[in-house]
């Protein structure tokens, strides 16, 4: 039988506000544990929550980003569990009344194509601390460090049918909120954190099959691998004639699989009602109109503007804009160079090969945007060819400095001087005399090839410094 | 100096006739003397009171004296205390000492009062008798076989047996209005928002307000002033103008529009103590106060719904005390779910449990809407009878409690027939609205209370009507037998 894989996000992400959602803590990530809880994140009796405005704002931009409806009467519900890393016993969240309404945002695959994935809703709600079950001899520590940071929840509808539909997905909501500055995304701190819901259904039918929730991936690979194992595994018990359970279900990167974490059989009762500490938050017109016309461009206008403006490709374009930090390295370095086509090569090609290969994020590039656009701009003007160009690049890599620095300190300038050229020409002629028979006596159609022969000794002869051009023309008028 | 008002006391204060640290240390004597009777302090301050006398004192002779410079004064056990041990009345909060005040506590403190304890309440504040303290229970000074009224109960019953010239107090049902009228006093409950909740360990959040008991409307408004501020920290908190709340206390009542609803005197109000109401209405009319019949048709409501919200509210506010942060922790614990069911079994009361079921089963999956949802629904209707009475009369007058201080014991089998006791002070709260009850006359030597209630931010008024009836009669100056 065939099967269809049905997949919906719930993906938290961690505003990057300077204190919590309901206190004036700070939330800088990695200080000393429960230094930055204070009595209302530790839930002291008659303390009482302030719900932070920047958090709205930020839940609004995301909002607009995500073109979806923004709650203009947003209420704060208590979310009741016992757990150590909880203080007050329940979670402040959000449920009927959420900040952020239905949506759709497109995303764009692979091949090119598009697909259009629906938002159920996005509601501001705050993080949990952290239990720590290993070093305590036998007993749990408490962190509640984290007990208060506002996070995004966002709840796609059951839209996406494949792993790759999903990442995709993930990557694009994930350049919204770096565009934004809302959140600074990580996924390795656990600032953007993902849950799968995967079912799957035999092809050509409507009724969604039973679902597996997949708890906290923290990769895009794993989220991508997450999904594909879950799915295999589904598949196999289903035509193995098994049945599959809605539960919570880990995935072990390690051994890439997923494994059961506990059955949603006997889920808690959350027993929801709004909290009372809290009013209902109303936004008015003026207010959120103000956050729209200061909302930064986002990635597709920027992809729009990359085609328009620089001649880019669909894909290139794409690539580009698909995390803030790059399209704006790319942008300095086309403006700086005005040679846009070449930025974009540099940027795709050499530039991200380094840094895939150094695990460095664009952001901390050793080679500046700068750099890049003066060894661009001395491709241009002949003074290096490109291949040259990608020697310098390497040096300029292991920070030796700017390209015109490297180019002096190292000789790597081109040689285009006719006098000397003429030299190794005459040089590489008197050494290959047969070859220069072969030439001359050889039918013109074919002349164009061979000359490549008598080009390549003179670049190797000039250490890859000789100007081709000025080589060809030279070989041209000698062995006429 | 024990039988003085707050009024009285600045006076004295401010003309140097006595200092702060006398009246500290008298009011102090007479608690250590007396209090073995009435059980209404958990906690007494000496030292800090006798610091904050003297600090009043420089105070006083620099001429630089706020509103309540010297006056001594208690705070129920639910207002956090920097340094000093709230218990909330609960064998779980017996070890809490808060790192911060309450907004009351923090705006009496800057006006000059100074605290002599922290008094007495039902646990958490649940209960209309004060006998679900883990305390033990306080003895009413009327009649000490009777119950002071609850929750705030030790407040009341230290200031009826003038153990402290007034005291806060918290209101989430009727539990200042109550007391005060089981114990002859003036209890002021502001309409909700009025006064911050910062600090005042809560029971049921969307009811809960901070007010005080004193002997006299006078001085409920010179304290109620020095309780009242704008407070970000609270959100429910709201930023209306405050009035001077004294200013308008001599003002006649003449003309003032007061609705008697039909619904407040039917079964169930002690006969005794309808006929003193009958009597203060009489006053009123004497003062020139025009009196109408008026109708909150949905006052039967009341009890069934709050006894719906409150425990919603009241189940998730209790969730805090688990045991693994503050507060009692069983000994020994296995496991998680062990030290989360022991130190919660252990050490909360019977009332308080009861309320965490009802709530955790009004909340649960299935019941949500009959129950939860279905109260708030009642709820607004109950607020509306009230906003129509308010386009008719300035004030509605009746009983505050059904019947005198009744005997220990009496009800605790019962809790339905407990919590009627609160049938007429309940709805003001479910409406957030301002009400307080004042002393109207003895049914067999015991006070009976006679409840005002205000439209919203009423205060001022309030207080001037209040005020007004305690200089026709003299109802609010007799004393416990005793206490003198």
């Amino acid at each position: 039988m065939e099967w269809e894989t049905v997949i919906g996000l719930e993906i938290h992400v961690q505003l990057s506000t300077h204190t919590k959602l309901f206190s004036g803590a700070s939330t800088t990530f990695g200080a000393a544990p429960n230094s930055q809880a204070c009595a209302i994140d530790l839930a002291m009796p008659g303390t009482l929550p302030t719900a932070n405005a920047k958090a709205f704002h930020y839940a609004v931009m995301f909002g607009l980003a995500m073109n979806a409806g923004i709650g203009k009467r947003s209420v704060f519900e208590r979310k009741n569990y016992f757990y150590p890393d909880l203080p007050k016993g329940y979670q402040t969240t959000q449920l009927a009344e959420p900040i952020v309404g239905p949506g759709v945002l497109n995303i764009q695959l692979a091949d090119g194509s598009h697909k259009a994935v629906r938002l159920h809703h996005a509601h501001l709600e705050e993080d949990a601390g952290k239990s720590m079950h290993e070093d305590y001899h036998g007993m749990s520590a408490i962190d509640l460090n984290r007990a208060g940071t506002p996070l995004i929840e966002v709840v796609t509808e059951p839209d996406m049918r494949s792993a790759e539909e999903a990442v995709a997905y993930l990557k694009k909501v994930h350049a919204i909120i770096t565009y934004l500055g809302i959140s600074d995304g990580d996924m390795s701190q656990g600032s953007m954190r993902c849950d799968a819901n995967v079912s799957i259904r035999p092809k050509g039918t409507e009724t969604l099959g039973t679902r597996v929730e997949i708890k906290n991936i923290n990769s895009f690979r794993f989220v991508e691998k997450a999904i594909k194992v879950e799915v295999e595994r589904q598949i196999d018990l289903i035509e193995e004639g098994g049945k599959v359970i809605q539960e919570t279900r880990l995935y072990d990167s390690e051994k890439n699989e997923t494994r059961s974490m506990r059955s949603k059989e006997v889920a808690n009762d959350y027993r929801y009602f709004p909290c009372p500490d809290l009013l209902p938050v109303i936004l008015d017109d003026d207010y959120i109109e103000a956050i729209r016309r200061d909302l930064p461009e986002l990635p597709d206008a920027k992809h729009q503007r990359f085609c328009n403006d620089y001649g880019l490709s669909d894909y290139d374009a794409a690539v580009l804009t698909a995390e803030r930090a790059t399209a704006d390295y790319f942008e300095a370095v086309a403006s700086e160079s005005d040679e846009p086509k070449l930025a974009a090569n540099w940027v795709m090609g050499e530039l991200a090969g380094y840094l895939n290969r150094a695990e460095i994020s664009i952001s901390r590039s050793p080679v500046s945007a700068q750099h890049l656009a003066a060894l661009i701009k001395r491709i241009k003007d002949g003074t290096v060819s490109g291949k040259i160009a990608k020697q310098v690049f390497e040096a300029m890599c292991e920070g030796e400095g700017d390209p015109d620095s490297i180019i002096e300190t190292r000789g790597l300038k081109q040689v285009s001087d006719t006098g000397a050229l003429e030299q190794m020409v005459d040089e590489v002629i008197a050494n290959n005399q047969a070859q220069v028979e072969n030439y001359r006596s050889a039918d013109p159609s074919k002349q164009p090839k061979m000359l490549g022969f008598f080009v390549g000794q003179i670049m190797k002869a000039s250490k890859g410094q000789a100007n081709p051009q000025a080589v060809n023309d030279i070989l041209l008028k000698k062995l006429k | 100096m024990h039988t003085k008002t707050i009024a009285e006391l600045t006076q004295l204060l401010r003309r140097r006739e006595v200092s702060s640290r006398e009246l500290t240390e008298h009011f102090l004597q007479r608690i250590d003397q007396r209090d073995e009777r009435y059980n209404s302090f958990i906690t007494v301050t000496r030292e800090q009171a006798l610091a904050q006398a003297e600090a009043a004192d420089q105070r006083l002779a620099a001429g630089d004296a706020p509103a309540l410079c010297g006056i001594p004064i208690a705070h129920k056990d639910l207002f956090c205390t920097a340094g000093v041990r709230t218990s909330c009345g609960s064998k779980m909060l017996d070890n809490f000492i808060a790192p911060y005040n309450a907004t009351v506590v923090e705006n009496l403190q800057q006006s000059g009062a100074v605290m002599l304890g922290k008094t007495n309440m039902d646990e958490f504040a649940m209960g209309s008798s004060n006998e679900t303290s883990f305390y033990g229970p306080v003895k009413n000074p009327w009649d000490t076989n009777c119950v002071p009224g609850g929750s705030s109960g030790g407040s009341a019953a230290a200031v009826a047996a003038l153990l402290t010239p007034a005291a806060t107090a918290s209101d989430t049902g009727g539990s200042i209005r109550q007391p005060a009228a089981l114990c002859g006093l003036t209890g002021f409950k502001p309409t909700y928002g009025r006064i911050s909740r910062w600090g005042m360990i809560a029971f049921a959040s969307s009811l809960d307000q901070a007010g005080v008991l004193t002997r006299t409307a006078e001085d409920a408004a010179l304290m109620l002033q020095a309780m009242t501020s704008f407070d970000v920290k609270d959100s429910t908190c709201v930023d209306e103008p405050v009035e001077n709340y004294s200013a308008r206390l001599n003002q006649s009542v003449r003309g003032l529009k007061i609705g008697v609803p039909k619904e407040y005197f039917g079964a169930g109000l002690h006969p005794q103590t309808a006929a003193k109401v009958q009597e203060a209405i009489a006053t009123y009319e004497s003062l020139g106060a025009e009196i109408r019949e008026i109708s909150l048709p949905h006052t039967h409501l009341g009890v069934p719904v709050y006894y719906v919200i409150a425990p919603a509210e009241c189940s998730a506010n209790m969730s805090r005390f688990d045991g693994v942060r503050y507060g009692y922790r069983c000994d020994n614990p296995q496991d998680l779910t062990d030290l989360y069911q022991r130190s919660r079994a252990e050490a909360l009361g019977e009332e308080v449990k009861r309320r965490i079921l009802i709530g955790t089963y009004a909340l649960s999956a299935g019941y949500y809407d009959a129950y939860y949802h279905k109260a708030q629904q009642v709820r607004r209707l109950i607020k509306q009878d009230f906003l129509d009475a308010f386009t008719e009369v300035d004030l509605i007058l009746g009983p505050t409690s059904p019947s005198p201080a009744f005997p220990f014991g009496d009800k605790v089998a019962d809790p339905v027939a407990m919590y009627l006791e609160d049938t007429y002070t309940i709805a003001t709260n479910l409406a957030g609205l301002p009400g307080l009850s004042i002393p109207c006359g003895l049914v067999d030597d015991k006070p009976v209370g006679l409840q005002l209630i205000g439209n919203y931010f009423a205060e001022a008024q309030l207080l001037n009507a209040a005020h007004q009836f305690q200089q026709a009669t003299d109802f609010h100056t007799r004393i416990a037998p005793g206490a003198a």
